[in-house]
């Protein structure tokens, strides 16, 4: 059982090793509690800026449940302290902590980790080995 | 095998089999039970009380009392299309026109009426109607041109039913009454007087104390000639006069039928023939025929105990029919009528109450004993709100209390209980729903054992509510009051953000002035907010400060955020305002150059206005920097705003309009325009009765009178619809405005977040009655504060695009990308008719 648990551990772990940080723009250039979205070769991110707790999310542009570039213009929040964003169309929320649906359907967004170093803000996105 | 069979597929024949499957737990093939009933109508039973719905949009369908499929469900044996000619009561056996022989155990006639054609010459010529059957008003529609004349022969109850129909098919009415006045059977002479009046104003013309002598049809359409020598030239005649029980199956099998007509019936509704029994209109009790639903419907109750307690080999029921009150309240074409009890007292002592207000249209009569203690009828005219507590007055003997003229002098501000106190104080035995027996103790049983909160809940489990609606305001009354007797008043907190309701936050934010959504939650909410407050809260800003929504655009939903509305496919649409729906070629070429330069699919809205689709976020910009240039300004489509103001062309061009409409409307819109409110806001001005403009169906809605305006609230589309209610009629345009300041005042500052109008007056406590106290006779002072925040909100008005357009920075967020100026890739567009549509999802 140890065993075997270490082991999927060390699976996961392998593609975080390799994260590159995509420079998304200066904080200057997201509105307070705010957002904005990222094209990144193809690929579109979803950034927020939750300055009240001055902590920073990312996710897919993508909402699964209608499959809508929309995210980045959803509605900030909270619910139970935990971060959330309401997708424009319908009103799904999803958890930029863990990208899982809050009404408790089988939908799921895939969250980014981000970072902030001297005034830029910084999206990491997990490229495969050899890429 | 016992078999059933009742004759008649109307409402009260059909009653019988929902009563008797009522009292049969075990459904009818296990007792060996064979219903058939036979119709001779083509289609199964429908709501003849509703029937002027057909011209309303209502399809036969929806008139049907029961759902397709339901007879056959039931096990019951449904023809349609098939007369009955002939009963062999010897061989107990019905035969129909086709051959077909039934054998009975029980027979039940339930054959109506016809309607009652008077005998004069001419009444066979083409363009001659009764009103009476949907056959009857297909054949109506088919026939009348709009704008035509229609005389209604008859001015009591049906024939102003019939009048209804007739307005709503868009032709002209004149009513042609035998009698002296209108309603002889309910209303009392100055009752009518009112009456006739109101209707008068409303376009009606009225005839009384006309003896039709023969109709004459000519090349310019039809003449009545009366005998007074006076003629009346018309394009159709309706007649809706009166009923004629159709008794001649009864007559011809030998059953007892009365000199004028009616199958005579003992008090268990029993014909000379003890195995065949009455019900309807068509019976004949102690001298009366019940032309009214709600009698038939307590027969046929009565029929169905007795012939289950048969089937089930029960003792004999002791269910009898005693004779029925004839009380009734109705809207006729818009005007509310009621009488109850004995309206007249014309054979008992009494004294009598009277309050007759000419300027505002309201008469009511009650009839009390000599010693002031007790109500034993009355008439209302014009309000008759108070209705269903006056009637369970008389039925109850409730005593009075003691100043009874508290009940028909309409309350003060401050004064007398408030609505639905009255229900309160009724025994538990008081009949509430007539048309179906059910008693308030039925009802508050049902809402504490089902534990039910809703009125549709009530209708299903009680079936209060479901025959003629009329009690439905008590039914309202009584969930209030049950509901505060569990201690069910749920306070309806924002969410979780807000322990607050949108009204009380509203109050916080006016008195301490906060102006951004930070300041507003650091103070009375926790955590960062959410989709449903932040909305909330930045429309309480708007409607509070009426500041630039885009300078907080964070805590807008996403229309809010880029003043326009997403469409699939992320991209937007964009409407400019349309005042009235009056707009010019040359406005029309910009719209379409605009449309055309950006490649943008145009249609045209239901509020009168252009609507342009596929625009992309970073478009929105330059295009409405070329509108503004021309002159247009935002709609507000996006926004929980004043949308529309939509208009019928009024008494500028159209030949029937007594108003200017158009005018009006774009007055009320341009007053109107970026009111943010806590839902949208539709309104709509028509220049007369006709009502193009559909101003009923609107949060509130203008309806020219020769007079002035009337002023309606509280209606919409959606997805429940319902007709606004007139708060104030015949008012000057200045008025009308001070009227509406106030209304919309009060909704914005105490409705949900995203609750209508029309939902926020069905929850108001106290209702219109409440709301007319409020806005007319300024019952809480407030009136005063109202219009002089609604003017500080009219004289701050600001085009929002043009501020954005003109400012670089808020221009900027207008993009789809922070890290590049590339546009979406991921937009497509397919072709369709001639324009583009987004590709499907």
């Amino acid at each position: 059982m140890a065993m075997n648990e270490k082991s999927t551990f060390d699976g996961l772990k392998a593609p975080q090793a390799q994260l590159t940080w995509v420079k998304a723009a200066p904080v200057s250039a997201f509105a307070e509690n705010g957002s904005g979205c990222v094209l990144h070769e193809g690929e579109q991110i979803a950034v927020f800026n939750f300055t009240d707790t001055g902590r920073w999310f990312a996710c897919q542009n993508l909402c699964p449940h209608k499959q809508q570039m929309g995210l980045w213009r959803g509605l900030l929040g909270d619910q139970g302290g935990e971060p959330k964003v309401a997708c424009p169309f319908h009103k799904r929320t999803f958890s930029l902590e863990t990208g899982r649906n809050l009404q408790g359907e089988d939908l799921c967004v895939k969250t980014y980790p981000v970072k902030v170093e001297n005034g830029m803000v910084y999206v990491g996105i997990e490229t495969s080995e050899g890429q | 095998m016992k078999n059933i069979v009742v004759v008649g597929n109307g409402m009260v024949g059909h009653k019988f089999n929902e009563k008797l499957l009522a009292k049969l737990p075990d459904g009818l093939a296990n007792l060996g039970v064979c219903l058939t009933v036979i119709g001779e109508e083509p289609r199964p039973a429908y709501d003849r009380v509703h029937l002027s719905d057909f011209f309303n949009g209502a399809t036969a369908q929806d008139l049907e009392l029961a759902p397709p499929g339901w007879h056959a469900q039931q096990g019951i044996r449904l023809l349609t299309g098939e007369c009955v000619t002939e009963i062999d009561r010897a061989a107990r056996t019905v035969r129909t026109h086709t051959g077909r022989a039934l054998p009975y155990d029980f027979l039940i006639l339930a054959t109506g009426s016809a309607a009652f054609i008077p005998p004069v010459p001419g009444m066979e010529h083409p363009g001659v109607f009764a009103y009476r059957t949907i056959e009857d008003l297909e054949a109506m529609t088919a026939h009348a041109k709009p704008g035509q004349r229609a005389a209604v022969i008859g001015g009591g109850l049906l024939g102003l039913e019939a009048a209804k129909a007739v307005l709503d098919l868009g032709l002209q009415a004149s009513v042609v009454e035998f009698a002296p006045r209108l309603m002889p059977r309910q209303l009392d002479q100055a009752g009518a007087n009112l009456l006739k009046a109101k209707l008068e104003s409303l376009g009606i013309q009225i005839l009384l104390g006309k003896n039709t002598r023969c109709v004459e049809a000519g090349p310019g359409g039809l003449t009545l000639q009366f005998t007074d020598e006076q003629a009346l030239e018309v394009d159709m005649v309706v007649v809706s006069a009166g009923i004629r029980p159709r008794d001649e199956l009864a007559r011809q099998a030998g059953l007892a039928t009365g000199g004028r007509g009616g199958i005579v019936v003992n008090d268990h509704l029993q014909t000379s023939d003890p195995q065949v029994w009455a019900i309807g209109e068509c019976a004949l009790h102690q001298q009366m025929i019940y032309g009214l639903v709600a009698p038939g419907y307590d027969m046929a109750d009565a029929v169905a105990a007795q012939v289950a307690a048969a089937l089930l080999g029960q003792p004999p029921s002791d269910r009898v029919f005693t004779g029925f009150d004839m009380s009734t309240k109705l809207k006729l074409v818009g005007v509310d009528v009621a009488s109850f009890g004995d309206p007249f007292c014309e054979q008992t002592p009494h004294d009598v109450l009277l309050w007759e207000d000419r300027r505002r249209g309201v008469y009511k009569r009650l009839n009390l004993t000599p010693d002031g203690k007790y109500l034993l009828g009355g008439i209302l005219v014009g309000e008759a709100e108070s209705y269903n507590l006056l009637l369970q007055m008389v039925k109850n003997r409730m005593a009075l209390p003691p100043h009874p003229e508290d009940l028909v002098v309409p309350p003060r501000a401050g004064a007398g209980p408030e609505a639905g106190a009255g229900v309160a104080g009724l025994p538990d035995g008081a009949l509430v729903c007539s048309c179906e027996g059910v008693s308030k103790g039925d009802i508050c049983q049902a809402i504490d054992k089902e534990s039910l909160t809703d009125i549709p809940g009530i209708k299903k489990c009680t079936k209060a509510g479901t025959g003629c609606g009329g009690c439905v305001p008590m039914l309202n009354d009584l969930l209030t009051l049950s509901l505060k007797k569990q201690g069910k008043a749920v306070k309806r907190v924002l969410c979780e953000h807000f322990n607050y309701t949108r009204q009380e936050l509203y109050d916080l934010v006016r008195i301490n002035g906060e102006s951004t959504f930070r300041q507003v939650i650091n103070r009375y909410g926790t955590g960062c907010g959410c989709e449903v407050c932040k909305p909330a809260v930045a429309s309480i800003l708007a409607s509070v400060h009426n500041e630039l929504v885009a300078k907080q655009s964070v805590i807008q939903d996403t229309n809010d955020r880029f003043l326009a509305n997403i469409q699939k496919g992320g991209t937007y649409s964009v409407v400019p305002r349309v005042p009235g729906g009056e707009i010019t070629a040359q406005q029309l070429i910009v719209i379409g150059q605009v449309a055309q330069q950006f490649d943008l699919y145009c249609k045209i809205t239901g509020g009168q206005r252009i609507d342009l689709f596929g625009a992309r976020v970073e478009q929105l910009p330059l295009i409405w920097e070329q509108l503004i240039a021309a002159g247009f300004e935002s709609g507000h489509a996006y926004g929980k705003a004043l949308r529309t103001v939509k208009s019928c062309v009024g008494s500028t061009w159209c030949r029937y309009g007594v108003q200017d409409s158009v005018g009006f409307a774009i007055e009320v819109e341009n007053r109107y325009k970026g009111l943010r409110a806590p839902h949208k806001l539709k309104s709509a001005v028509s220049g007369c009765v006709r009502e193009c403009a559909e101003a009923q169906s609107k949060d509130f809605g203008i309806i020219a009178t020769d007079k002035g305006w009337n002023l309606y609230v509280g209606g919409n589309g959606g997805a429940k619809p319902q007709h606004a209610h007139l708060l104030a009629a015949d008012l000057d345009k200045a008025t009308c405005l001070r009227y509406i300041d106030r209304f919309l005042m009060y909704y914005i500052k105490t409705a949900g977040p995203l609750v209508r109008t029309a939902t926020w007056l069905n929850n108001l406590e106290g209702g219109m009655d409440h709301l007319r106290e409020v806005v007319v006779n300024d019952s809480l002072g407030l009136a005063a504060q109202f219009e002089q925040e609604m003017q500080q909100i009219v004289d701050t008005y600001h085009c929002e695009w043009r501020e954005v357009v003109e400012a670089p920075h808020l221009r900027a967020e207008f993009r789809s990308f922070i890290n590049t100026p590339e546009t979406d890739p991921t937009v497509a567009f397919v072709p369709e008719r001639g324009q583009k549509r987004p590709q499907a999802w």
